[in-house]
């Protein structure tokens, strides 16, 4: 995460929004998703706690080859979601990028309640569960005891930067992340130290350059060696001890911010009632329906005898999906079986004809 | 076939036959061998199959490379002798390879 995408998640609620479907997880499955619905005259909005969508494939191998997308002998992580963002671009889905919904609960009438952790709230027919392996949130270091600082000394993201002025920092990475802050919290902090495990750094190479600048200033100091233990008490962080190639060194400081990469974890889901097997949301393989009506769950986050994890089969389970929540939004509507090639109707959707 | 053998951070260890070509974390993971989590499927992009190489056995296996070096940043407890299972193939001269397990794959 860069950090302006990390500055927009304060983007400032706009009331409820009332639709028919709503798709947490912006990853390949949930983009697709928003095709089948579409082309069936359902609108989708997309929520995604990551500040881009794409899922896995572009937050984890953007870059690397997959090769089992049909009809694409070979496309990037990056490249199949562009490609998923063009071909759903006629049904004009609306995303709701850096937010985790929180909660989803029953209405009296049958329809669904959702908000975020940003204050949005969703009133919906229909929930499409296409969460992969849960939020994607930051690496927690597995330092003992870390857990007690979290919130206090610790912290994995910058909300606030006040929050940060005149603090003894210390930031740990190498990447973006960690450069981004080192240059945007060095003016406010009290002292500032960047700790990396080699001196080499993955970030671009301008803020590498700039943080070098300041390190020859002496504004910013830069430890090269990796933290293996915090000290303190009741969450306040006093020291951090420094494993470096010769020896150890204690660093004084009262906030640590740990830029480890993110990883999947199943997070508010699991409080859903969907009866969940090893993380995982049962379905049947017809509808991919929950066992709650109108929650249905596809691509990684649901299972059933034989599922495989793969793209493929997301996709495949979205348009059996749709099926089922075309009768679910439009009760008297019969549904017509067509294709794309022929069906003009189709076509004018899709904006060719 | 080479014999590679993984040494867990209580002391106990697994040998396990590896066939030339395959990767060490393959290895592992067909072998069920504890701490191999390899979450990524051995694209370079979890390291959560990060091992440290035995010291008589690091010139054998070589060094990272660059890519590999950037996924290491994000293992805990990463050494000089650390390396990410799914970026060792095996061959027939690493049979009797040590690798041991870290404490946690974060
Ligand atoms: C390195 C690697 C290589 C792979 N190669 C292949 C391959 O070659 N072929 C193949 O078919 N598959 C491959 N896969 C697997 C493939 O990427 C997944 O099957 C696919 O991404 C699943 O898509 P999805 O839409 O179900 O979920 P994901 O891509 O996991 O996306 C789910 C999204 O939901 C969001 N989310 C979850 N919960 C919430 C919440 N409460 N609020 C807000 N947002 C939430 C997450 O942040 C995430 O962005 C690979 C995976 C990896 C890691
Ligand atoms: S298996 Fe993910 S980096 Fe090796």
């Amino acid at each position: 995460m860069t950090m302006s995408e990390t500055h927009s998640s304060q983007a400032a609620p706009t009331g409820t929004v009332e639709t028919d479907v709503v798709i947490i997880g912006a990853g390949p499955c949930g983009l697709f998703a928003v095709f089948e619905l579409g082309l069936l005259d359902i609108k989708s909005h997309v929520i995604d706690i990551l500040p881009k969508v794409g899922g896995q494939c572009s937050e984890l191998y953007p870059e690397k080859p997959i090769y089992d997308i049909p009809g694409l002998p070979i496309v990037t992580g990056q490249g199949l979601t562009d490609r998923l963002m063009e071909q759903i671009q006629p049904f004009e889905p609306e995303f709701h990028l850096n937010q985790q919904v929180n909660t989803l609960t029953r209405l009296d009438d049958g329809r669904f309640s959702l908000s975020t952790d940003a204050g949005q709230d969703f009133i919906t027919k229909v929930v499409v569960v296409a969460a992969g392996g849960g939020s994607f949130t930051p690496k927690r270091p597995p330092l003992p005891g870390i857990e007690d600082y979290e919130g206090t000394s610790v912290f994995y993201s910058v909300r606030k930067m006040e929050d940060f002025r005149g603090k003894d920092i210390l930031i740990v990475g190498g990447g973006d992340s960690a450069l981004d802050w080192v240059l945007s919290l060095q003016p406010i902090a009290n002292s500032l130290t960047l700790v990396h495990r080699r001196d080499d750094f993955r970030a671009a190479p301008h803020s590498v350059e700039q943080m070098r600048q300041l390190v020859s200033e002496g504004k910013v100091e830069l430890k090269i060696g990796q933290i293996t233990q915090l000290n303190g008490d009741n969450g306040q962080m006093v020291s951090a001890n420094l494993k470096k190639k010769d020896g150890e060194e204690v660093l004084e400081a009262n906030t640590m911010l740990p830029f480890f990469g993110l990883t999947m974890k199943l997070g508010p889901i699991a409080d859903w009632g969907l009866n969940l097997h090893e993380n995982l949301i049962p379905v049947d393989t017809e509808k991919f329906e929950s066992s709650e009506k109108g929650i249905f769950a596809i691509g990684d986050i649901n299972s059933y005898p034989g599922k495989l994890k793969l793209i493929l089969s997301g996709f495949h389970e979205a348009a059996l999906m749709s099926q089922r929540v075309h009768h679910y939004v439009y009760p008297d509507k019969k549904l017509l079986f067509q294709y794309t090639t022929s069906s003009s109707n189709l076509q004018k959707k899709l904006g060719v004809r | 076939m080479a014999k590679i053998t993984f040494i867990q951070p209580d002391g106990t260890s697994q040998d396990v036959e590896a066939k030339p070509g395959a990767t060490v974390m393959e290895s592992a993971k067909l072998n069920n061998i504890p701490g191999i989590e390899a979450e990524c499927g051995g694209a370079c992009a979890c390291a959560t199959c990060h091992v440290y190489v035995d010291s008589a056995w690091r010139d054998k296996v070589g060094k990272p490379e660059a890519m590999e070096e950037d996924m290491l940043d994000f293992a805990f407890d990463v050494r000089e002798e650390s390396r990410l299972s799914c970026q060792i193939k095996v061959t027939d001269e690493l049979d009797g390879l040590i690798v041991r397990v870290p404490e946690k794959q974060f």
